[in-house]
């Protein structure tokens, strides 16, 4: 694999309870590219990505083994500061989240919980982070009004700006364009083809055509365990496994 | 000007301050949160400090016997409460008789069959019933239902039926609030599947709602019972307050609550103690009626 | 169809249940309203009491305890009722401790009011009476407290609990520690909710009597302070009922009382349609 390494996974096991929900995980997510997770569902996708930002710390009974290596230290310590690797890595989830507050409150959420008070920079940060979410023109009007009043893509578009305002490094996506319509779909799409060039993007999807349209490489996960991860290219025209092979022409998920 | 933060803080290194800093919260809010146990504590522990003391020296007598003549020492007072106590049961379990059909048939009207108009009178109704003040029911009752019984039926007017009258009302939106959550929370299956068999609406309430919502209007009416007995001013200004065992429903009647409402402002010594005593027998009845009703909300239902 | 006519009196009867609720508040506040509102004047608002209650006084010094004792009571019951709805419902799952936690407010709030006066003239006025005067606005509010403190709980939770948990996860996901998340999404969220509750708790004090009676002292003079004896509202008509001959002033203080508890029914109703509204994006 060429390009520099922004992730490095190795022996990543986790467990809910007793439940093992992934087994000796390992993989190295490329800088500034698209990488897509993809199988069916309870594969695990969605539980390695939480991982990534800790976001499973909020789930009962937890526990996991292995090693996420980011900016050379292992996250997954018990000394990471949660709250600061989830400014660096952050997360778009697969319903909208906007807060009941208006479309400006909620891009400058971030930076003011990181303690930017001044007026002019705030209007800064907005613009550009709404600008970098293409949803600027939509919104420049009426960033007074209530985020919930957007539609669902607008919301989408909203909470991924949301994110680039506190300048995060790497953009975990949960399936974000599960619960939007084809042409709100597209939109994010072009938005991910954007963003990969300043962010690394990892994003789950259970859309192959998703899959194959927006990464440089995929991740094909089952029953907890990667099976294979490979240029996207080469993981859907050429894959080394047979499971590979049947979820990718559509014989089960 | 591109404002940025500031990247040398981006260690993902713990804060050690800030980890304080949200841990000392926390404890904070765990202290309000376990306010309630220790205001329960202080209750318990002040009340039966003086209550259990006075229990012990008068012993079964103090519940079972009739003769209510207290007085500052022990030895001179005569300690009999069982009218007060029987006066409370009866004025209680008249109440509940009253209210709770009533209750139920509006909790069953609210839930079930009332158009969208009549709740919104309905519910905020029930609310402002239960916000007007014990004492404001108690003035309403004192001077229209009180003369009311008077011309009626001859007497003092304040009596047992008095107290019945205005409690029953009292305990309402309890009643109805409590019954009107159970009846939502039947599964709208059980309904439909009633009404799919060309059942009616009323067979349906009977035999489908009402039994699959019993439990929940069971635990509403021993609530309501709850309401009743500790219920202090109105009764204190329509029960007459007789220390006797009452003839009919037209005689006075005295209650735990009114006793001690009344009686406290001027007792003293043994006298005071044995109030406490009767506010620890209270206390004992609440705790009964508040376990009841916790078994009864949580018995599975079967019909 | 002789199904559907069998239907017609258990229908009327629950009709009639129905209605009839509407009509006993009516009939009592009518009642009260009618004979109540004509005595209430700037005059009868901003008077004190006068001896023995004689016509042409006012009840400005019952407004002043009312409020008084009512603002103790809030001001301890707010924090712990609020900090304990967080604490339960962001900081622990549902364990041992949440259970007996809900229990004690459930138990708390059961407690007739009578024994939590027994309880208040025992512990504040006799106990406390260095730091609360004995017989006070001070002993009144703060008994009032233990009242007020498990409704606003229970219903601070209920507000939190309809916070929806993406609302945390999204401000989590953006960096923001968990006190953050709490005071700048969550509670702003669920803030209507929470002054439901409070104003709840508040109906409930001001329209609280058997626990003042045995904790307030009754004095009818404007309060200079909290350690000083008063008689709030509920309290002054209870006195007028037994004490007076003359009990129009008694009329005026209650129509007094039920124009504030139907203000309060009246906000909270409309507070509560807020919240639902503005969790749905309205």
């Amino acid at each position: 694999m060429s390009g520099e390494i922004e992730i490095s996974v190795k022996n990543l096991n986790l467990w809910f309870g007793n439940f093992q929900a992934l087994k000796n995980v390992n993989i190295d997510i490329p800088k500034n590219a698209v990488t897509a997770l993809i199988g069916p569902s309870g594969c695990g996708k969605s539980t390695f990505i939480k991982t990534l930002d800790r976001m499973n710390d909020l789930v009962d009974n937890v526990k996991f083994t292995g090693e996420v290596i980011y900016k050379g230290r292992n996250i997954l310590n018990s000394d990471t500061d949660v709250v600061a690797l989830r400014k660096e890595i952050g997360m778009v989830f697969q319903k909208p989240n906007p807060f009941p507050k208006s479309i400006f409150d909620n891009v400058a959420y971030g930076p003011r919980v990181h303690g930017i008070r001044d007026k002019k920079a705030l209007n800064e940060i907005v613009e550009r982070s709404l600008k970098g979410a293409a949803i600027w023109d939509e919104v420049k009007d009426r960033l007074n009004e209530s985020a919930l009043r957007l539609s669902g893509g607008q919301q989408q578009r909203l909470c991924i700006a949301r994110l680039l305002a506190v300048e995060p490094d790497v953009l975990l996506m949960d399936e974000p364009a599960s619960a939007l319509d084809p042409i709100a779909t597209s939109k994010i799409e072009d938005l991910i083809y954007e963003l990969k060039k300043e962010y690394t993007i990892i994003i789950v999807t259970h859309n192959m055509q998703q899959a194959a349209r927006v990464s440089s490489h995929t991740a094909f996960f089952f029953l907890g365990e990667l099976v294979e991860y490979a240029s996207t290219i080469d993981l859907f025209e050429r894959p080394r496994e047979k499971k590979t092979e049947d979820y990718v022409t559509g014989k089960f998920g | 000007m591109v404002v940025t933060f500031n990247r040398a803080v981006r260690t993902l290194r713990r804060s050690g301050t800030r980890d304080a800093g949200e841990r000392f919260i926390q404890l904070i809010l765990l202290v309000c949160a376990v306010s309630s146990i220790f205001a329960i504590f202080l209750i318990i522990v002040f009340v039966f400090s003086q209550g259990v003391p006075f229990l012990a020296e008068a012993g079964l007598g103090f519940l079972t016997t009739s003769v209510w003549l207290p007085a500052d020492s022990f030895a001179a007072g005569t300690w009999g409460i069982f009218p007060i106590i029987l006066g409370s049961l009866i004025v209680t379990l008249g109440a509940v008789a009253i209210g709770a059909p009533l209750g139920i048939a509006c909790a069953v009207f609210l839930a079930e069959i009332a158009p969208p108009a009549v709740r919104r009178l309905l519910v905020p109704s029930v609310s402002a019933l239960a916000g007007v003040p014990s004492v404001v029911y108690g003035f309403f009752a004192l001077l229209v239902i009180v003369p009311w019984i008077r011309g009626q039926f001859g007497g003092f007017g304040t009596s047992i039926l008095a107290c019945w009258i205005i409690l029953s009302v009292m305990i309402l939106p309890t009643i109805i609030s409590v019954s009107t959550d159970a009846v939502r929370a039947v599964p709208r299956e059980y309904k439909e599947g009633s009404l799919a068999m060309g059942a009616t609406r009323w067979q349906t309430i009977r035999s489908v709602l009402i039994p699959a919502a019993s439990s929940g209007i069971m635990a509403s009416v021993i609530l309501g019972m709850g309401r009743a007995i500790g219920e202090t001013m109105a009764v204190l200004l329509v029960a007459g307050n007789s220390v006797t065992i009452p003839g009919s429903i037209f005689a006075p009647v005295s209650t735990l609550t009114a006793t001690i409402a009344l009686e406290m402002g001027y007792a003293t010594g043994a006298h005071q103690q044995a109030l406490f005593a009767m506010g620890v027998v209270l206390f004992v009845f609440i705790l009964i009626l508040t376990g009841l009703a916790n078994l009864a909300s949580r018995r599975r239902v079967t019909f | 169809m002789p199904a559907k006519r069998r239907e017609i009196v258990p229908m009327a009867l629950l009709w009639g249940a129905g209605i009839s609720t509407i009509v006993i508040l009516i009939v009592i506040l009518a009642y009260i309203l009618a004979k109540g509102l004509p005595l209430i004047s700037w005059h009868f608002l901003t008077t004190n009491p006068g001896v023995r209650g004689q016509t042409g006084a006012g009840i400005y010094s019952t407004i002043v305890a009312t409020v008084a004792v009512t603002g103790v009571a809030l001001l301890v019951a707010a924090p712990l009722s609020v900090g304990g709805a967080i604490y339960l419902n962001e900081y622990t799952r549902e364990n041992l401790l949440r259970k007996v936690i809900r229990q004690a407010a459930e138990v708390l709030a059961g407690i007739p009011s009578i024994i939590i006066g027994l309880f208040g003239f025992l512990f504040f006025v006799i106990y406390l009476l260095p730091y609360t005067g004995g017989w006070s606005v001070l002993s009144a509010g703060l008994t009032l407290a233990f009242m007020v403190l498990p409704i606003s709980l229970r219903i601070s939770e209920e507000a939190l609990k309809a916070v929806p948990g993406e609302l945390r996860e999204g401000s989590l996901g953006l960096g923001a520690t968990k006190w953050q998340s709490i005071t700048t999404v969550v509670l702003p969220t669920a803030l209507p909710g929470i002054i439901t509750g409070l104003i709840l708790g508040m109906g409930r004090a001001i329209g609280e009597t058997a626990a003042i009676l045995l904790t307030a002292g009754g004095a009818l003079g404007v309060i200079q302070s909290l350690r000083d004896p008063a008689c709030p509202m509920t309290l002054y008509i209870y006195n007028i009922l037994t004490e007076y001959n003359d009990t129009s002033a008694a009329y005026g203080t209650a129509a007094v009382l039920i124009i504030a508890i139907l203000a309060i029914t009246f906000i909270t109703d409309w507070l509560m349609n807020s919240y639902t509204k503005k969790l749905q994006g309205l």
